[in-house]
Order: C-alpha cells, then sequence, then structure tokens
C-alpha cells in the first residue's frame, strides 16, 4: 500500500495526525524520492542532460538533483559514449560511489553502442560490458523528458526494492499503473 | 597512462625553504571541464607552472567510420562531431561533398542553411557564455543562457523534429522545407533576444566580480593567435580581424551586412563579450535572411540516390561558433569516401592553454579552459 | 584571390616554388618532395602565409601524401602544399618551428597514422591510449573487435 494511501487511511481512522506505518515503508518511500545523480556526462547526451536539470525540464523538482562528487551520489547517470579511454575513470567514478547505488544507461551510446556500434576500434558498446545498468534510456540524445521518466522508472524500482529483508521481489517489479507482467511464451 | 611528472622537483623559495611542486590532475570528469578533458597541472602553491591537456576521452573514430559509410550516412556522423552546433557540423561537410561531386545548391536552401546556422551560433554562444558563467561561479548566467538556448531548439524542433542532433543541412539542400509560420516565429525570436542578451550583458560582463575574474586572465597576443591556428572567438578577441564570413565568404554571406566583432585584450573576458555581440550580428543575418529569402526548392535538381563523386580531393569550410571548422573529403570515386579528416577549431584552440594557463592561479585556470570553449566531440572526434 | 591569380602572384614572389604549382579541383596545390618540404614552407611563410589551417595524411597503399593546407590574409589566398612519403620509412619534418599550430596536428598524424615527425618536440600519441598497438586510420588497420558494418545501403 502506498505511503500516501496509508496516509489518508491513517488520518481518517485516527482521526487526523497520526500515520501508522512500518520503517521499511517509509525508508523505501524516501529513498526513492530523492535520488542525488551523478551526471557522467560525457557526450552530446550531456547536453540534454543539463538541460533536463534547468528552466524548462527542472529535474530538481523531482528531487534528482546533479552532485559532482560521486560519494555524494544514488545514481550515475551516464550520458554519451563510453571509450576504452574513459572507461577505467567511470569505474573508478562507480566504485567511489556509496551503496545503495543505481545506474542509469542514458542515450543509445551507453546501452548498446548506439550510432558507433559498426568499425569503430575505441568505444565500450553498451555500459553493462562493465557496469550493471538498471535503467536503459533510448533516444540519441534522448529528449530531457525521456530521462525524468527513466529516473521515475528508477524511482519505482528502488521503491520495489526494499530495504526490509524478505521483501525484496524477484523477477519484475510491478510499475505502479503499469499493466500486470505476463511471462514470456 | 605515464606521464613525465616533475612532482618530486625541489625549488627554493624566498625564503630559502625547500618546495615541492604538487601536481593536480584536473578530469577527466570535473565539473568544469566541460566535457570529458583532462588536465594535469604543476603547480607552485597556488601558480600554475605547467599545464598539460590530455584529450581523447571522446575519441570515437568517426574519421574511420566514415571510411564505410556512403556520403549521406556521414551526415549523422558528422551531428555528433560539434554536438552544441550540429547545424554548422553538418553544412561544413555538405559542402565538402558538394564541392567534390560538383552540386549546385538552390538558393533557397543556401538561405534556409544560413538561417539555421546563425541560430545555432546564437544557441552556441549561449551555450559557451553560460558555461563560462559557471566556471566563474554565476550560476544565474548559466540559466539565463540556456533559457535562451531552449528557445532556439524549439525553433529547430518544430524545423527538423530533432533538440539536438538534427541531420538538418544535407548534400544538394536541406532535409525539408519549412513549416507554415516558422519564419514568423524565428522574427518573434530575435526580436525578443536582444532585450534577453543586453540584460545578460549587464547582469554578467557588468557586474564587478565576473570583470575582476575575467578581466586580464588568459592574455592572448594576436600573433600567437596566428601563428598557433587559432580561429573564431578566441582569436577574434586577440585583435585578429579573421571571420571566414566576411574574409573568405562562402554561400550567400557576401548579400548581407553584418561586423566583425573584434575584441582588444585577447582576455577571458574579451572572449566571452565576443560571443555576446556576435549573437547581436547574427540576429541581423537572420532578419536579412527572411527578408531575402526566395522561393524554389529546398534540394538540388537531379540529386542521385547515391553520390558517387569522381576520384580527387576537396577542401571546404565555414565558420562555426568555434572558428574555421572545416572539411577534407577525397574520394576513389567509389561512394563511400575514402578518407574524411575534420579541421576542428576547437582542437586548434586547445593547443593554447598551456601557454595561456602558465602564470596563473587553478581557478583562473578553470575560467581559461571555459573561455576557449572546447567541445570534445569535435576535439576528439 | 583565385587560383590564375594565385599562380600569377607566386611567380612574382617566388620564383622557386610556381614550377610546383598545380591546380586541383579549383584548389591551388604545390607539390613537393619529401626533403624540400621544410624549405617551402619556410619560404611560403616568408611570403606571407602565416596561417597553417590543417595537416594531415592520406593513406595511398604504397606511399603516404601529407597535405597541409596553408592560408593568407595579408594575399587573400590559400593553397595546399603535398608530399609524398614513402611507406616503408614513414618520416617526414615537423614544421613546428615555422608554424606553431603544427604541434597538435602533428601528433594526431603520428597517433592515427603513424608517420614520425623529426624536430617535433613532444611527440606521442594524443587521441588514442598510450598503449595502444598499432595506427586505425591505415588501410591495413586489422583489429578482430572491430565489427564491420554491413553491406547494406
Amino acid at each position: 500500500m502506498a505511503l500516501v494511501d496509508k496516509l489518508g487511511a491513517g488520518l481518517a481512522a485516527n482521526g487526523g495526525g497520526v500515520i501508522l506505518t512500518s520503517v521499511d515503508a517509509l525508508a523505501d518511500w524516501s529513498r526513492g524520492q530523492s535520488l542525488w545523480a551523478f551526471p557522467m556526462g560525457t557526450a552530446c547526451c550531456a547536453m540534454e542532460l543539463i538541460a533536463a536539470s534547468f528552466n524548462k525540464f527542472d529535474f530538481d523538482r523531482m528531487g534528482t538533483f546533479p552532485r559532482s562528487d560521486p560519494r555524494h551520489t544514488d545514481v550515475i547517470i551516464l550520458a554519451g559514449t563510453i571509450t576504452e579511454k574513459m572507461k577505467p575513470a567511470v569505474q573508478r567514478l562507480y566504485d567511489q560511489m556509496p551503496d545503495p547505488k543505481w545506474v542509469v544507461a542514458m542515450g543509445n551510446c551507453t546501452v548498446s553502442g548506439g550510432i558507433f556500434y559498426y568499425d569503430t576500434y575505441s568505444v565500450v558498446r553498451g555500459a553493462d560490458e562493465f557496469l550493471p545498468v538498471d535503467v536503459y534510456i533510448a533516444g540519441c540524445p534522448p529528449r530531457p523528458e525521456s530521462l525524468q521518466d527513466g529516473i521515475l522508472q528508477l524511482r519505482a524500482l528502488v521503491k520495489a526494492e526494499s530495504i526490509a529483508p524478505g521483501k525484496r521481489r524477484e523477477g519484475r517489479y510491478a510499475i505502479p499503473g503499469a499493466p500486470e507482467a505476463s511471462e514470456p511464451e | 597512462m605515464t606521464l613525465e611528472v616533475e612532482s618530486r622537483t625541489k625549488l627554493l623559495s624566498e625564503d630559502g625553504r625547500e618546495v615541492e611542486q604538487l601536481v593536480v590532475n584536473v578530469g577527466p570528469s570535473h565539473p568544469s571541464t566541460h566535457g570529458v578533458g583532462r588536465v594535469v597541472v604543476t603547480l607552485d602553491g597556488e601558480i600554475v607552472t605547467k599545464a598539460v591537456p590530455m584529450i581523447g576521452y571522446l575519441h570515437r573514430g568517426i574519421e574511420k567510420m566514415a571510411e564505410n559509410r556512403t556520403y549521406l550516412q556521414v551526415v549523422p556522423l558528422t551531428d555528433r562531431l560539434d554536438y552544441v552546433g550540429s547545424m554548422y557540423a553538418n553544412w561544413a561537410y555538405c559542402r565538402a561533398v558538394e564541392r567534390l561531386a560538383g552540386i549546385r545548391v538552390p538558393e533557397r536552401a543556401e538561405y534556409l542553411r544560413v538561417i539555421v546556422c546563425e541560430l545555432q551560433r546564437i544557441a552556441s554562444h549561449m551555450m559557451g557564455m553560460g558555461a563560462s558563467g559557471a566556471d566563474t561561479g554565476a550560476f544565474t548566467m548559466f540559466m539565463y543562457a540556456f533559457d535562451l538556448r531552449e528557445r532556439v531548439i524549439e525553433l529547430f524542433e518544430s524545423l527538423c523534429g530533432a533538440r539536438l542532433t538534427y541531420n538538418y543541412v544535407r548534400p544538394g539542400g536541406v532535409s525539408r522545407d519549412t513549416p507554415d509560420g516558422w519564419t514568423d516565429d524565428v522574427l518573434a525570436f530575435t526580436a525578443s533576444m536582444r532585450a534577453d542578451l543586453a540584460e545578460m550583458d549587464s547582469l554578467f560582463f557588468g557586474n564587478t566580480i565576473a570583470r575582476g575574474r575575467l578581466k586580464g586572465i588568459g592574455v592572448l597576443s594576436a600573433e600567437d593567435a596566428v601563428a598557433w591556428g587559432a580561429s573564431g572567438p578566441t582569436a577574434r578577441a586577440s585583435n585578429v580581424n579573421w571571420d571566414l564570413r566576411k574574409h573568405d565568404p562562402y554561400s550567400v554571406y557576401p548579400r548581407f551586412e553584418f561586423d566583425v566583432i573584434v575584441g582588444d585584450r585577447g582576455d577571458a573576458y574579451d572572449r566571452g563579450r565576443v560571443k555576446l555581440l556576435e549573437c547581436y550580428e547574427s540576429a541581423k543575418i537572420i532578419e536579412q535572411a527572411i527578408a531575402q529569402m526566395p522561393g524554389g526548392f529546398y534540394k538540388a535538381d537531379g540529386l542521385p540516390r547515391l553520390i558517387a563523386p569522381p576520384p580527387g580531393d576537396a577542401y571546404d569550410h565555414i565558420e562555426s561558433a568555434r572558428g574555421s571548422l572545416g572539411v577534407y573529403l577525397v574520394s576513389d570515386g567509389g561512394q563511400r569516401p575514402y578518407r574524411m579528416k575534420v579541421r576542428s577549431p576547437a582542437f586548434c584552440n586547445l593547443a593554447l592553454l598551456p601557454k595561456l594557463a602558465l602564470g596563473h592561479t587553478l581557478s583562473d585556470l578553470v575560467v581559461i579552459l571555459g573561455s576557449l570553449d572546447p567541445v570534445f566531440g569535435e576535439i576528439d572526434r | 584571390m583565385n587560383t590564375e591569380d594565385l599562380r600569377i602572384r607566386l611567380a612574382e614572389l617566388s620564383p622557386v616554388l610556381s614550377p610546383f604549382f598545380s591546380t586541383e579541383f579549383g584548389d591551388a596545390v604545390i607539390g613537393v618532395g619529401r626533403d624540400s618540404l621544410h624549405e617551402t614552407a619556410r619560404e611560403l611563410r616568408e611570403i606571407g602565409f602565416d596561417r597553417l589551417g590543417m595537416v594531415t595524411a592520406v593513406d595511398r597503399d604504397e606511399f603516404f601524401v601529407m597535405v597541409y593546407r596553408l592560408q593568407s590574409r595579408a594575399l587573400s589566398a590559400a593553397l595546399f602544399v603535398k608530399a609524398k612519403v614513402p611507406r616503408d620509412d614513414p618520416r617526414v619534418d615537423s614544421l613546428f618551428d615555422i608554424w606553431p599550430a603544427a604541434d597538435w596536428q602533428e601528433r594526431e598524424v603520428f597517433d592515427l597514422l603513424g608517420i614520425t615527425f623529426d624536430g617535433h618536440p613532444d611527440l606521442r600519441r594524443i587521441m588514442l591510449p598510450d598503449e595502444f598497438d598499432g595506427h586505425p586510420l591505415r588501410k591495413d588497420y586489422d583489429n578482430p573487435n572491430v565489427i564491420r558494418r554491413p553491406d547494406y545501403i
């Protein structure tokens, strides 16, 4: 039950002013609502990442704030092509982030190598070659709205991966409002 | 990566004590490296004694990839070169193809190319100046500049559907004609833009703190600018009167009246201010172009589906927001280029960094790097 | 100025260079041998070509062709200088002492094509990691990691 519903129910049941919830529900909710991002912007997608954080597509209203220091962040947004020369730097920055951490692969280059898949000798074909990616956002570059939607999906994922032991979901997680996940045929 | 460092060099300070120089690594991931550039800085206290830029963190092999793509398929690759200004990166490449293949571009397409290129120049300068503002801590300037840039991007989105990598300028013309009322939107934008530019001018370039942080920093002399191959606002700020639109004119630029903005001191302040004043000139050009633009088709007549130029080579260049962006194409008669080389202005401008940063503090190094306006897609290709 | 005027002007300013002048695709080209490249460049600098725009090389199987593009504001002219470099001995004189703009551009040609520049102050790789093996822009560069684009058009 979402915290918001519990809030309403709790207020109604207890005459207002008191919510009864569990620590893990509260923690799951607050972790997802404020994901600070490390903007690992290498190439063109970095422009859309900056645009997503600025005036028109304000990212701060979703609690996602770009922090330059990986030690302060929860999620690393890989925006832009990763080359073999850059790979050690990205790996080191990912390692510097404290747990729990998530990875968002923004743009075709980090999903699969994108337009640079063929004929290139220096591009890493997809960030999942060396990092555990949680959310893939397709697009070349993806619109800022796509990036924000990706962060919202990540937020659902964070809330589903509850910190309470035994509550971790195996397999697919349910995104609020999405149709029921069915088994592949 | 091995690098000869003098980090353990013992020096003698004025009072006879032994001091060490510190080697600090800035980048490749740093909020102020404007992309993935790395500078290995040797410091004596706060003063930079040596700055070695290291690039190649975004080297994707675009020149090699172009050898296995048809001439039209290379156009999206050129988008990703200077990703802050895809329109003119496309245009430089298309000019080289047209020169090689002998394609004549219709007038309407030339005017459309000029209009989008000048709009792109405004957007790119907003990014350059805004980043310069962010380097000095004036984050509001970045926000204001990005607001203007978003308005240009909206115009591009209604024109060709993309926000950043447009693939609009194609060999032979452009990819599609303007939608109804687009030119009126552009004129409304240029009319409202001037007030915003004046506000940014007084907000940032008139601010005492910005002046203190930018004036006298990274002074580039005119002789050095020419000898080191600098071009664009970086060279023009050093009193080098060199603008390809005026001094090696191409397309329909000779029909427009505009001034070349030249600074006189060659410091970071002038480099930023030249960019701002160039936006006014771009607005002038756009307004004249819209007034003069004829009707007609937006693509060349009889353009073959697969361009196969005769064997030979050609070079053509345009004035991008960073300087003279050129493309050198070698053809062997086939449908794919034999060799494509991109002459990147930001690459040549960045070579000046070791010279400009000498004797300044580390925080000034950041300001100088920002004022050189590097875009690493173009530098590293 | 156009190529005809440039030919005439070059004959006035430098009689020794004008025999090597030719026109290709509307561009003025001075073709020189590898050994006379440095003197030719110095001569052109004296005449007034103070801007070195581009340094590149093309791999033509049996040899490399070094291509330099020079521009002059005073003369309103631009021209190419091309020099053939044998493939089994890819060395050429560096033009850094004439135009410092050659610094990074020559390093890039060294990195991607493997042509060594004698007299360059700091010749090392610029785009690729130092430990990278081979010179990718050569036509015979072979790397099993490269996935070649299939030939559908």
